[in-house]
This record gives structure tokens, C-alpha cells and sequence, in this order.
């Protein structure tokens, strides 16, 4: 297939707005830990980038785009062999069987943001306690033998959930599930930070995460819209669905929050908007616009009566990674199955409100449960041998003294 | 000489320093603090879980006069840091035994 100069452009902005979604990331986590924590949290995300988009060259996008498997890739583009080719073509990746209209190397960059943000996503769970050494070789082990297979599973034509039937317009399962499980895996071997449930931890710095969350906002449309691979219709329907989603998700947070803990706080209205983004994520190109409104004002609510959910699983996941990314990643998912809606864009599957029964909401069931499996164990193996190696928590002292120092040698606010 | 010491809220802090301009007061040293008296602390809320917060910010200021000046120093900031809510702040006033200038040399109310 020829290249289409429109999408070629669109899907390499969007590779600079989903990158920009790190940092964005690290400073949504960064303003809510305490002051000596900061530059470890800064950290842990700012060197995703730079891990994991080596890791992604070397075997990363072969792994989850090589080959014709069911369950994983193959070395075909192993170090980039194999996806430059004629600049004047569009890339002709397993699967795809030519429906793709950009170069391969635009699509290799576009997938590699999504990579290094997902492990990314782990470190709110684990604030404030995890060695920085410890922490780069999980998720450099966690990159390749989990997000690299699931990537596979779900976002290449020839995986075997994407021949299922399940969907997953931008990673609702392969991303926030993904994430979201691992957070509460690593955080069980992990254990709680020092004091927890005993002292106040409250946040250091909302200005940073409403900044955080605005940056990721703004990313999300790169991330969601980009995902459609082409400049028509389809990305303006998921950019518009991100949206309103996001917007629905801050309004009935704040309301759930207002009513239920009397005031609607700046870190409320930022958790809201981004459990919205969260679950539009898997739908953003396959429901109507009002759905989209739907999708997040169901996510705003549920995901703020899940953030007691730590406590009932006496899991300090310190930044709520399990409410608003496993939960808004497994609705977002499972709401798919009842919003699906042809119509809207061509693309995607009736779900039950559109007169498509039942069938796409049980594949999107067994996606979901499938990679709470496949990363709840493997994870759980890489963290417990990192646990019994090298270890995965800081001593006593460090963690007293904070990561900035401890880890770091630096401090992020001279006095 | 005495050296007042006074605790007020800290969005009170520039009424107070106007009004101790005006009383005569010549130097004020201002430092952030943070504690609690009678009022205790107060709760904040993050993401629907309350956290008390024992130690609430206030400014703590130090004022050396002469014996003369004390009483409409105090009335100047009892004045100026008066909400009629709780946690307005408080005033204490001790005996300074010796105060020197650096630069100079000079000592006693000289100094001030």
C-alpha cells in the first residue's frame, strides 16, 4: 500500500504526544508523594524513556509485531532489521495484510511511547520504597516478557485475542489492566511504605499533579486519536470521544466526591479527568460520541468508590494505580461490550446496547481476565526474584531519609 | 528593653506589619512556623480519605522595643491579627538583659 501523507503526519505528532505523556505522568504521580520523594518518582518515569525505548528497538516491537504466532512475536525485526525499508511504502507488518498507510518506522516509534508509559504506569503503586536499581530491572524484564506478548496478543492482527474478537482500540486491556495488575502484584511483594495507615502521607505539591494530569490530557489525544492509524473521520471520532469522556469522568468524581467527603478538591477534578481517559481508552474509536459522555461519567464514580478498595486489600498501592487503571482499564473494557456501536465510525462491533448481543462483551471478558492472568503471574515471578536477589525495597534508613537522597544524592528543593 | 514575641495567621501578616509601622515599632524579625494550640489541627481530605493535619502554618514575629513602646506594639498587632475565630495567634512579652548592634558596638535601647 502507498503512503498517506496526512496519517504519516498524524501518527508522528501523535509518537511526540504519547512520549509527552511520561513526563506528564511523572509529574501527576510526583506532586502527590511527600518532598523527599520526589526526584526518585521523577525518576522512575523519566527513565522508562530511556530504557525501554532501547529495549523496544533491540527485541521490544519484534516481539509484540513479528511474525504470524498466536501468543508471541518473533526476532524478524530484532534491532530494526527488516522496518525501514523503501521510504516510499507503507509498512507491511504480519497481519496487517496491507492496511496499513504508514511507513513502518512511524508505526515503530508510535507503539514504542506506548511501551515505555506502561511500566510507567506502575510506579504510583510502588512510591516512595522501591530501589531505583531494582526498579529499572523490573521493568526492563517486565517490558519485554509482559508488555511485548500482551502487546502481541492484543493490538497485532494476528494475536490471539485480536482474532477473538476482543477489542481494544488504544489499550484499555494491554495497557491499563496490564499496568494496573502488575501495580497490585509488585505492591504485595513490595509491602507497604513505612508508617502507612499509621501517619499522614498527604501530597506535597497538587499544583504539579493538576499540571501532570493536564499534560496527559493533552497527550491522550495523541495516544487514543493516533491509535486509528489514519486522518479521517476515525481519529476525529476518537479524539471527540477522549474528550467528553475525560470531561464526564472530572464532573461526576467531583460530585460523588462532594457528596460523599463534603468538599470537590484540585486532586479530585485531576484523578477524575484521568480515570475518564482511562476508560475511554479501549472504546475510543468504536462508540458514539454520547457514549463517550456515558462511558465517563461511569468511570468517574466507580472509580472513586474503588479507591477503598487498597484498604479492604490491605495493599498500599500509594497513588491508586489499582482504581484508576485496573478498574478503568476493566471498565472501560467490559463497558465496550454494551457500548460498542458500528455506526459510529465503521470500525469495531455492535455491543449489547447496539443490537450485537452478547458476544463482544465475552470477548472482551476473556481478554480482560486473560491478562490479569498472564501479568498477575509473570510479574509476580520477576518481582519475587528480584525480591530475593538484589531486593526490591530500600532499608530502613533510606526509605526514612527519602529516595531523593538516598537513592539519588540530590535534593529537589534546597532550603 | 523587651522582645515581643507574637504567632498570627499568615494571611494577617501584612495588616499587622502596617499597623506596628504605624506604632512605632523599628525592626520586625517574621519566620514561618507551624503548630497548634487550643484549636488543635484541622483535617484535609485527598482523594476521599481525611488526613488530620496536626501543625497548621503560622508566622511567629519578634519585635525589640523600650519599655515605653510596648503597649501600643501589643495593641497594634492585637489589633491588626484579630479575626474573632479560632486560632488568631498570641502575644508574650519577656525582659531583654543585653542587646548589641553588630556594626557599631552600641549596646542597650541605643542598639535597637
Amino acid at each position: 500500500m502507498d503512503i498517506n501523507a496526512g496519517a504519516t503526519a498524524w501518527v508522528l505528532i501523535s509518537a511526540g504526544l504519547v512520549l509527552f505523556m511520561t513526563p506528564g505522568l511523572a509529574f501527576f504521580y510526583a506532586g502527590m508523594v511527600r518532598s523527599k520523594n520526589v526526584l526518585g518518582m521523577l525518576m522512575q518515569n523519566v527513565f522508562a524513556m530511556g530504557l525501554i525505548s532501547i529495549l523496544w528497538v533491540f527485541v521490544g516491537f519484534s516481539l509484540a509485531f513479528g511474525g504470524t504466532n498466536r501468543y508471541i512475536g518473533n526476532f524478524d525485526f530484532a534491532f530494526l532489521r527488516g522496518v525501514v525499508g523503501d521510504v516510499t511504502k507503507a509498512a507491511d507488518l504480519p497481519g496487517y495484510a496491507g492496511t496499513l498507510v504508514v511507513p513502518g518506522l512511524a508505526f515503530m516509534a508510535f507503539q514504542m511511547m506506548f511501551a515505555v508509559i506502561t511500566p510507567a504506569l506502575i510506579s504510583g503503586a510502588t512510591a516512595d520504597r522501591l530501589k531505583f536499581g531494582s526498579y529499572a530491572v523490573f521493568i526492563g524484564l517486565w517490558s519485554v516478557l509482559v508488555y511485548s506478548p500482551v502487546a502481541h496478543w492484543v493490538f497485532s492482527p494476528t494475536g490471539w485475542l485480536f482474532r477473538r474478537g476482543a477489542l481494544d482500540f488504544a489499550g484499555g486491556s494491554a495497557i491499563h489492566i496490564n499496568a494496573g495488575i502488575a501495580a497490585l502484584v509488585l505492591t504485595m511483594v513490595l509491602g507497604p511504605r513505612r508508617g502507612w495507615m499509621k501517619e499522614a502521607m498527604p501530597p506535597h505539591n497538587l499544583p504539579y499533579t493538576v499540571l501532570g494530569m493536564g499534560i496527559l490530557w493533552f497527550g491522550w489525544f495523541g495516544f487514543n486519536a493516533g491509535s486509528a492509524l489514519t486522518a479521517d473521520g476515525l481519529p476525529a471520532q476518537a479524539l471527540v470521544n477522549t474528550h467528553l469522556a475525560a470531561a464526564a469522568a472530572m464532573l461526576t468524581w467531583l460530585l460523588v466526591e462532594r457528596l460523599m467527603a463534603k468538599h470537590a478538591t484540585t486532586l479530585g477534578a485531576a484523578s477524575g479527568a484521568v480515570a475518564g481517559l482511562v476508560a475511554i481508552t479501549p472504546c475510543a474509536g468504536y462508540v458514539n460520541s454520547m457514549s463517550a459522555v456515558a462511558i465517563g461519567a461511569i468511570a468517574g464514580i466507580v472509580c472513586f468508590l474503588c479507591l477503598k478498595l487498597k484498604f479492604a486489600l490491605k495493599l498500599d498501592d500509594s497513588l491508586d494505580v489499582i482504581a484508576v487503571h485496573l478498574v478503568g482499564g476493566l471498565l472501560g473494557s467490559l463497558l465496550l461490550g454494551f457500548f460498542g456501536d458500528k455506526s459510529a465510525t465503521g470500525f469495531g462491533t455492535d455491543g449489547v446496547f447496539f443490537g450485537g448481543g452478547w458476544g463482544l462483551l465475552a470477548d472482551q471478558a476473556v481478554a480482560a481476565a486473560a491478562v490479569i492472568v498472564f501479568s498477575g503471574v509473570v510479574t509476580w515471578i520477576i518481582a519475587f526474584g528480584i525480591d530475593k536477589t538484589i531486593g526490591l525495597r530500600v532499608s530502613v534508613e533510606d526509605e526514612l531519609v527519602g529516595l531523593d537522597q538516598s537513592q539519588h544524592a540530590e535534593a529537589a528543593y534546597q532550603s | 528593653m523587651k522582645l515581643i514575641t507574637a504567632i498570627v495567621k499568615p494571611f494577617k501578616l501584612d495588616d499587622v506589619k502596617t499597623a506596628l509601622q504605624g506604632a512605632g515599632a523599628v525592626g520586625i524579625t517574621v519566620s514561618e512556623a507551624r503548630g497548634f494550640g487550643r484549636q488543635g489541627g484541622h483535617t484535609e481530605t485527598y482523594r476521599g480519605t481525611e488526613y488530620k493535619i496536626d501543625f497548621v502554618p503560622k508566622v511567629k514575629m519578634e519585635i525589640i522595643c523600650d519599655d515605653g513602646s510596648v503597649d501600643a506594639i501589643v495593641d497594634a498587632i492585637k489589633g491588626a491579627a484579630h479575626t474573632g475565630k479560632i486560632g488568631d495567634g498570641k502575644i508574650w512579652i519577656v525582659d531583654v538583659e543585653r542587646m548589641v548592634r553588630v556594626r557599631t558596638g552600641e549596646e542597650g535601647v541605643e542598639a535597637i
